[in-house]
């Protein structure tokens, strides 16, 4: 076939089914790379952070396959499934909990035109989906029939769904300044200044963030030192690796959302070819802010957690709401 | 927000701490910088072993296992009495057992074991940690050299006692003034000045100390033969060298007494043989006597202690004093001790300035 017929205006170039096969190989691509970057930052950073080394041999860089080998031990690992655990759901809680990560993935734009799907509605689909994570989570806890699953489980529910709300209504006041719920032009209408309005916004964003993924200081529902890592306790092997991709990737998603919404997204000095790169450094920037709290702070209790949340961000949140909305009708439209 | 700079302060620790070089040992890759006196393992420095025993029964986790057979060793001088001595054949440390507390080695009354900084011994089988006395002797070539002694300290109490009991050996009239050395301690300086031999004082002075009772004695121990024939049918039996030669040296001992029988008695002096003292040095040189061939051979890095006791009599005569300091501490009034330490001091510091 030439070229002609390739590229033409319904040649097999443009042919939906095409389309769709390229669309899916890059977000499966991205889906598997970058959270393992993620989690090797984590490993690394962490471990500097705390005067260590971390993974050292596999690889033989300073252990770069570090994670690559950890996969292949789990899927080495023997599959167990308690006796008295609801099989079914036991066994398909870790795709509802990891699924929602990659279908998000889908709307996230990494350069002017380099979106898997530009949802018109690309930031309310984004929450609306990653809040489905929450579901895989209470089904692994009720599925394992043990008790401090079932506890992770309640007090992950208890704390996804408090910690929703300030991260939607910081969300909502990106809405507003932008006027789009597309994530591309959120990104497009991005202005530096944003980074001052917003300020409040992307504190309660990136907080309410950490706690939807349970990473610390918010990580009560999988506590391993109190109740042995929560809903995961009864998972093994390759399972217990999805759960640990859930969070990996979950914090890609939160660092993506983060830069596309409050950091500009692709935009940056140089080219506009430059698009990807200035995504993955913002994206990396908060990945590593996110390891850096884990390395520093103690967990929150649970009252205190649910206290910092219902009386702290929410409010927070809600004057942000009203200082965006007031900023835009009042000065921006000059509705004085 | 109340406890805000507390949280800015926990995130600058961590951020700061991820700025410098992490402390991370990267353990099989580099070896650590170990002090060397660290106590890794024991070391057997077997020749010096006499089976006293001790270090196992004060083990407390009884870990150390000896065996042991007795030998005789043919007697000195014509119709004295055969001696016996102990052969150790095991001797094994379980250091799945063994708790490193030391005490084996600090009882040790014969400078037979040792620390040595040796610790990369593990197995894979703990069986296997059960270390014989080849390995523990191995082990003694890793034991670093004893620290030097201070010049400046006042010397040992065996030193001391020692030097006193020097003049009894001497003195003895039975000796007929053949000895070159037997002086009386205060004169002891001024003699030894003159002896280039001072350069190594461990070895020159005891042949000189021993040629009088040898010049009574048979046959210096020095030819006693070997029965070849004895040797090597030992050799083939699978003995150890070590004990196949002393059966060899036993049985040619039997077969020179058979020969010399009637020589034996028209000695008398032999059996007025010297003080205790003597004896004592005489045994000491004795027993250091084979395991010193042995110790020779091998270049062991510590000195027995026969040796040391054995050549400790002399060494207070070391030509290191300063005759100045010396007669002015005595004409002080000073006991001679204290005046032969300041001089030996005031010799060292100048030694050491000269070197300077």
């Amino acid at each position: 076939m030439s070229p002609e017929i390739l590229a033409a205006d319904g040649g097999i170039l443009h042919s939906f089914g095409f389309l769709l096969a390229v669309k899916i190989a890059a977000v499966l691509l991205v889906f598997l790379t970058v959270p393992l970057a993620v989690g090797m930052l984590e490993h690394k950073g962490m471990a500097h952070m705390q005067a260590r080394l971390g993974p050292m041999y596999a690889g033989g860089f300073h252990g770069w396959a570090q994670l690559v080998a950890d996969g292949i031990k789990f899927v080495q690992k023997e599959d167990v499934v308690p006796d008295n655990a609801d099989r079914s759901v036991f066994k398909l809680a870790p795709a509802v909990s990891l699924l929602p990560a990659m279908f998000v993935l889908v709307v996230i734009p990494v350069g002017p035109d380099i979106v898997a799907e530009p949802l018109d509605i690309g930031l309310f689909y984004a929450l609306a989906i990653s809040s489905v994570s929450v579901i895989g989570m209470l089904m692994a806890a009720w599925s394992s029939a043990n008790k401090f699953s079932l506890l992770g489980g309640i007090r992950g529910a208890a704390q996804l769904i408090a910690y929703e709300l300030p991260l939607i209504l910081s969300a909502v006041s990106v809405v507003i300044l932008s006027g789009t719920l597309s994530l591309t032009g959120i990104a497009e209408a991005w202005r530096w200044w944003w980074l001052l309005a917003l300020a409040p916004g992307i504190f309660i964003f990136f907080t309410s963030s950490l706690a939807e993924l349970n990473r610390p200081p918010f990580d009560m529902p999988i506590a391993d030192s109190e109740i042995i890592f929560g809903h995961m306790t009864e998972y093994t092997g390759l399972r217990f690796a999805l759960f640990l991709l859930t969070e990996y990737a979950g914090i890609v998603v939160a660092a993506g959302l983060m830069t596309v919404m409050f950091f500009g997204g692709w935009r940056g000095p140089g080219p506009e070819a430059l698009g990807p790169v200035w995504t993955l450094a913002k994206v990396f920037a908060v990945a590593f802010v996110v390891v850096w709290l884990r390395a520093t702070y103690p967990r929150l209790r649970e009252d205190q957690l649910q206290k910092f949340c219902w009386k702290a961000l929410i409010p927070l949140a809600l004057v942000q709401l009203l200082a965006v909305a007031a900023l835009k009708v009042y000065v921006m439209h000059g509705a004085l | 927000m109340p406890g805000g700079t507390g949280l800015l302060k926990g995130l600058s620790v961590t951020l700061r701490t991820m700025t410098k070089r992490s402390v991370t040992r990267q353990y099989p890759d580099v070896k650590p910088v170990l002090p060397p006196r660290t106590r890794g393992v024991i070391a057997l420095m077997e020749e010096n072993c006499t089976v006293c025993m001790l270090c196992s029964r004060e083990c407390p986790d009884w870990c150390i296992y000896i065996d042991s057979h007795k030998e005789t060793v043919p007697p000195k001088e014509p119709g004295a009495r055969a001696r016996t001595r102990n052969i150790l054949d095991r001797f094994a440390i379980d250091f799945a057992l063994c708790m490193y507390c030391g005490i084996c080695v600090e009882v040790c009354p014969f400078d037979a074991l040792f620390w040595s900084p040796e610790f990369e011994y593990s197995e894979y089988d703990i069986r296997d940690l059960t270390h014989e006395k080849e390995r523990l002797r191995e082990w003694m070539y890793t034991v670093p050299a004893p620290p030097v002694l201070d010049p400046d300290g006042t010397p040992a109490a065996e030193l001391v006692a020692a030097e006193k009991a020097e003049p009894k050996v001497y003195e003895a009239p039975s000796l007929g003034g053949g000895a070159p050395v037997a002086a009386p301690v205060a004169a002891a300086p001024a003699a030894v000045e003159a002896t280039p031999a001072a350069a190594a004082p461990a070895e020159a002075p005891a042949p000189a100390a021993k040629k009088p009772a040898r010049e009574h004695a048979e046959i210096a121990k020095e030819d006693v033969g070997v029965d070849q024939a004895v040797f090597d049918a030992a050799i083939a039996a699978g003995l150890p060298e070590r004990q196949a030669r002393a059966k060899a040296k036993s049985a040619w001992m039997k077969e020179w007494k058979k020969n010399n029988a009637i020589e034996a008695p028209s000695e008398p002096e032999a059996t007025t043989a010297p003080s205790p003292a003597a004896g004592s040095t005489e045994g000491g040189g004795d027993a250091a006597g084979e395991s010193g061939d042995l110790k020779d051979a091998e270049g062991g890095p510590v000195a027995g202690p026969p040796d040391a006791s054995a050549a400790s009599s002399h060494d207070i005569g070391e030509p290191q004093i300063d005759q100045e300091v010396y007669d002015a501490a005595i004409a002080e009034g000073l006991p001679d001790r204290v005046a032969r330490s300041k001089a030996k001091s005031a010799w060292v510091k100048k030694a050491r300035k000269g070197l300077a």
